[in-house]
Formats: structure tokens, sequence, C-alpha cells
């Protein structure tokens, strides 16, 4: 017969080899991720509050990173540009991959075709993409502006060669190489909500329109919000695209907080100045993620 | 949520289920036409790309746009192995996306079944540790993570790129999710025949998870191909360089050779779109199903 303490020891010695074969399991991705993704994070905290010599010191300056940045006109610039992008890029993209996905639902011959192609952009280098449409937005001589001529626009913009269009172009870029992955989760969402519900719909009379608003939108509540999060965050970081299509030229016109970080980390190695500048830019995504986790918790409840 | 992406049992059960989405007659020509202006915006750039890159330099810009390169000059794609170290380039390239891929695999699995199947104290918290890091974006840990590496000296090597890509959190979080979906019955039965968790993770769970793999695989070997950003800041040795940071010192020595920067951007592109082609379905569903849960 087994005693009481017996049963515990015995629960305890299983408790402890679990716990020994479930690290050996996350050990070997887990020691790479702690070393190169969780002590960077925690780093980035202490640098912003530092400065550092040419030796690679760093000496603790408290706020004195942030007082710059407060008075750092390229840094609200560079804010200024990422809320320009972000401001047309989310709403842009949303409608796209939406209008794309809605008509993917359909009962079409070549949906399938179509599914395909629209991933190419999201799986190309982005240096090829950023070649491709730079040649295409090209002034003089590029397609774009040829088209827009046949059209009638006597005066196309200059598109990455001028300081007002030069947004506007990667804005458009980027909306492309997006919009066939999120309306591949559009699709996802689309897919979940039951034809009982459309079926209902019809036989209650409403039109084409009055199903989309009662029927198609609430059901995508939760995949569009979901996604509006990650266009946020995408956003926000947008560094490779700027960077190999106009290294935010002209002048400063597309300059974004992302390459602010890069150009005061890497071209002039102020670590610190460049931590401060991150934890700006982390704090703005936290603050997302926070705001989405708190909403899908009331949504829940 | 992945399996209705499915689309051919699905499809079926649409039919019956949904005679609402059938279109009448002029609503689907309307749908056509968006379809089919859609794809041209999609595909003009990629066929500008592929009709440039078969042109002499003098042909890419002019007025009237030529569509068609009447007298393709096939000969760009021998002159630009001879003008460019895409030998080079493309070897690395490849090589990295091999371990890299090999790694985020073999470690993200691994990694995932300790999450999914083990219990153990604190294991919850610990995943929600990596799941958090999934929503901080890269851009913003790149100046702590660049000294880290300088520490460790792994700059300027390519080792730097596999530390960068191999241990991602992506990895786990996908295998995990699928195999959750295995039933815990199956897992105590092996463990009952007195299986150790190792056999279990290897003999079971590794054949029962080939299309996770699979689309494991693809979106990691897709990542490192295209990565930009990584070996830029950690590859200074042009004898280092991948396919992307190539391409990119390619088009600012020769700014005035369209044809032949267009033929360097097809090579570029053209191996992972054979891949995604050739696993297509792999892919999607693994991004159906990290993005929806991410």
């Amino acid at each position: 017969m087994t005693t009481i303490a017996d049963t515990r020891r015995r629960r305890g010695r299983v408790v402890a080899r679990n716990t020994a074969v479930g690290w050996s399991f996350l050990l070997p991705n887990f020691a790479g991720f702690v070393i190169l993704t969780m002590v960077p994070v925690v780093l980035l905290f202490y640098y912003a509050f530092t400065e550092w010599d040419v030796f690679g010191g760093a000496t603790w300056t408290g706020l004195d990173n942030f007082r710059q940045m407060a008075r750092d006109t390229s840094f609200w610039t560079a804010l200024r540009n990422t809320l320009y992008y972000a401001a047309f890029h989310i709403p842009l993209t949303l409608g796209v991959s939406l209008g794309l996905a809605l008509l993917l639902n359909r009962r079409l011959r070549g949906v399938a075709f179509f599914r395909t192609v629209a991933f190419f952009p999201y799986i190309t280098s982005i240096v090829a993409i950023a070649q491709i449409w730079n040649m295409l937005f090209s002034p003089g001589f590029g397609p774009v502006n040829e088209v827009l001529r046949w059209i009638g626009v006597d005066h196309p913009p200059g598109w990455t060669t001028s300081a007002d269009a030069s947004m506007p172009a990667v804005i458009v870029v980027g909306t492309w190489r997006y919009m066939g992955y999120y309306m591949l989760l559009f699709l996802a969402g689309l897919q979940t909500i039951p034809a009982q519900l459309y079926e209902a719909a019809l036989v209650d009379g409403a039109s084409a329109w009055q199903r989309f608003r009662a029927v198609t939108l609430p059901g995508l509540r939760h995949t569009t919000f979901f996604i509006t999060v990650l266009l946020t965050i995408e956003s926000f970081k947008v560094l490779d695209l700027i960077l190999v299509m106009t290294d935010g030229g002209p002048g400063q016109s597309t300059l974004v907080l992302s390459q602010y970080i890069f150009q005061k980390g890497f071209e002039e190695n102020q670590f610190g100045y460049a931590s401060a500048v991150s934890v700006v830019l982390f704090a703005i995504c936290f603050l997302v993620t926070v705001v989405q986790f708190v909403v899908n918790k009331r949504r829940s409840a | 949520m992945t399996t209705l992406l499915q689309t051919p049992p699905s499809r079926v059960a649409d039919d019956e289920l949904q005679p609402v989405r059938r279109l009448s007659g002029g609503r689907r020509v309307l749908g056509y036409l968006t379809l089919g202006v859609a794809a041209v915006v999609v595909l003009l750039p990629f066929y500008w790309m592929v009709m440039s890159s078969l042109k002499s330099n003098n042909d890419v810009f002019t007025v009237p746009v030529q569509w068609i390169a009447t007298d393709p000059v096939w000969s760009n794609y021998l002159d630009i192995w001879s003008k460019s170290d895409m030998t080079t380039w493309l070897g690395n390239t490849v090589l990295l996306s091999a371990v890299v891929t090999l790694l985020q695999v073999f470690t993200g699995s691994f990694a995932a079944y300790g999450f999914a199947k083990v219990r153990f104290p604190g294991r919850d918290v610990l995943f929600l540790a990596y799941i958090g890091t999934l929503a901080v974006p890269w851009q913003s840990y790149m100046v702590p993570q660049f000294v880290m590496m300088s520490k460790l000296q792994l700059t300027d090597t390519l080792w730097a790129i596999v530390a960068l890509q191999a241990f991602g959190a992506l990895g786990v979080f996908l295998m995990k999710q699928f195999y959750e979906t295995v039933p815990d019955e199956l897992i105590d039965a092996a463990r009952i025949d007195g299986m150790s968790e190792y056999g279990i993770y290897r003999r079971i769970m590794l054949p029962l998870s080939v299309p996770a793999l699979a689309s494991l695989t693809l979106i990691t070997l897709v990542t490192t191909w295209n990565d930009y950003l990584g070996p830029l800041l950690y590859l200074r040795s042009p004898d280092l360089w991948t396919i992307q940071l190539g391409l990119k010192s390619f088009i600012s020595q020769y700014n005035a050779e369209y044809a032949l920067i267009m033929t360097g951007s097809v090579l570029s592109v053209l191996p992972i779109l054979v891949i995604f082609l050739a696993g297509q379905r792999y892919f999607v569903e693994g991004i159906a199903t990290t993005g929806l849960k991410g």
C-alpha cells in the first residue's frame, strides 16, 4: 500500500523528469532565441540611456538622448513621414485586399490562378521590386508616366525624383507588395462566415449591399481588426522598401523612423541615440499590440 | 481554419450550401473585368522586367514603350555571369538558405514538441515570451543585436545571418499550432508502450507533421533568400554577399545598364518563384496559420 508521502514523492519525480525533458526540447532553439532576441530587447532599454565613445564604451547619460530627440528636427521629420506612410498604406491595403478577397470568394473562373498570382509580389525580393518600380516610375520615359500622358495628364509627377511624389510612389509599391498577403488572410476569414446567414438574409430580401453590411462585415470583424494591427506594425517598421527605392530621398521626403535608426546606428555609430529612437518605435508597436489584446479580451468577454 | 483553404473539398460543399453566390450576368462580367484589371496590375511589373531583360539597353526606355522585345537579346543572360559575381552571390545565398532552413526546421519543431506535448512548470509563461517577441519589430532591436553580434565576433561572417534567421519564434509557433492538433491519447499510448519523448518526436510527430514542416521550410527558404537587411548590416566583404546585396551593388555600379539590371533581377527572382509554385499549397497554409493566430 502506498502512502500519501510516497505518491507525492513519485509525482515530484515525474515533474522533475518532465521539466528536464521539456527543457532539453526547448534548449537548441531557446539558447539562440535568448541570445539573439531577448537579450538585445532588454539591452535596448539600457542602451537608450547611454552614449557611446569611439572605443565602444557606454556611459550612462540619463534622459539626454530623449532630450536631444525632442529638439531633433530630422527625428520629427522621420516620425511625420512614417505617419504619412501609415495613414495611406493602412486604409489602402485594407480596402484593396478586402475587395480582392470578396471577388475571389465568388465562383468565377480563374480565381485559383489569380490567388497564386497575387502572391508573387510578396515573395519577390525587395531589391528587384524596387528596381522594377523605379524604372516604371522614371519621370521622362517610364511606362507609368507615358500611360498618364496618354490618358491626358499633361504634367505627370516626377515620382521618386520629386519630394512631393516620392512618398505616394512608395505607398503604391508597398500596397502592391502586400495586398496578396492580406487578401489571403481576408479570404480565410470570409470562409468562416456560415452560408446560412447569407441565405437567411436573401430570404429576408436583403440587397447585395445590405448583405455586405449586415453579414460580411460583422463576420469579418475579428479578421479586419487583426489585419489592421498587423498593417499598423508593418507600416511603422517599414525599412527595406525605403532603403532600396528612395534611400529616404529626395532630401528627407521619405525618411522614416526605422531608417533614421539605421542611419544613426550604422552610419554614424551613435548606438545610444539610435537605441533611444528604437525605443520610440518599440513603444508604438507595443501600444498597438496592447490595444489589440485589450479589445479582443473585451470582445470575447 | 487552414483546412478551409484547401478548396477542392469545400468547394463541393459551397455549391450545395451557397446558391447565393451564383452571380447574375451583368455582375459576372463586372467581376471578370475587375479580376482581369487586378491581374494586369499585379503581373505587369513582372512582365516588364522579363521583357526589359531581353532588350538592349537603348530599347528599355523608348517613346512609345515597346511592350514586346521584338528582337530578344538572349546574350544578356550570358553576359551577366561575366560582368558580375553572380556565381558567388548565388552560391552564398543557396548555402545560407539551406543551413538556415535546416536549423530553423529542426530547432523549431523540436522546441514546439516541448511546448505542445511535455507538461512542466513555467512552460506557458515561456511560450508567451516567444509569442511576445513576434510582435516586436526587428527594426527596434537591430542596434543592440548588432552590438551583441560584434561582441561575439560574428559580424562579417555568414554565421551572423545563420544566427539571425535560424532561431526565430515563427518556426516554434507554427509547429506548435500543428502539434496541438495531434491527440494527446496517441502520445500517451506511445508513452505507455515505453517510447521515450525523443522517440515519440522522431517516430510519431515528425512523420505526422510533414505538411507543417513543408510550410515552415518554404516560408524560411523564401525569407532567407529574400532577406536584404540582415546581409546589408552584417556582410561587408564582397565574397560573402548574397544575391540581394550583389544585385543592389550591381545596380549602383552599372546604373545605366538597364537591360542587364533586369536580367539580374530575373535571375534573383526565378529560383524562389519556382519553389513557390511547386509548394504553393503549403506556403499558403503556413501563412494562414501564422497570420491569423499570431
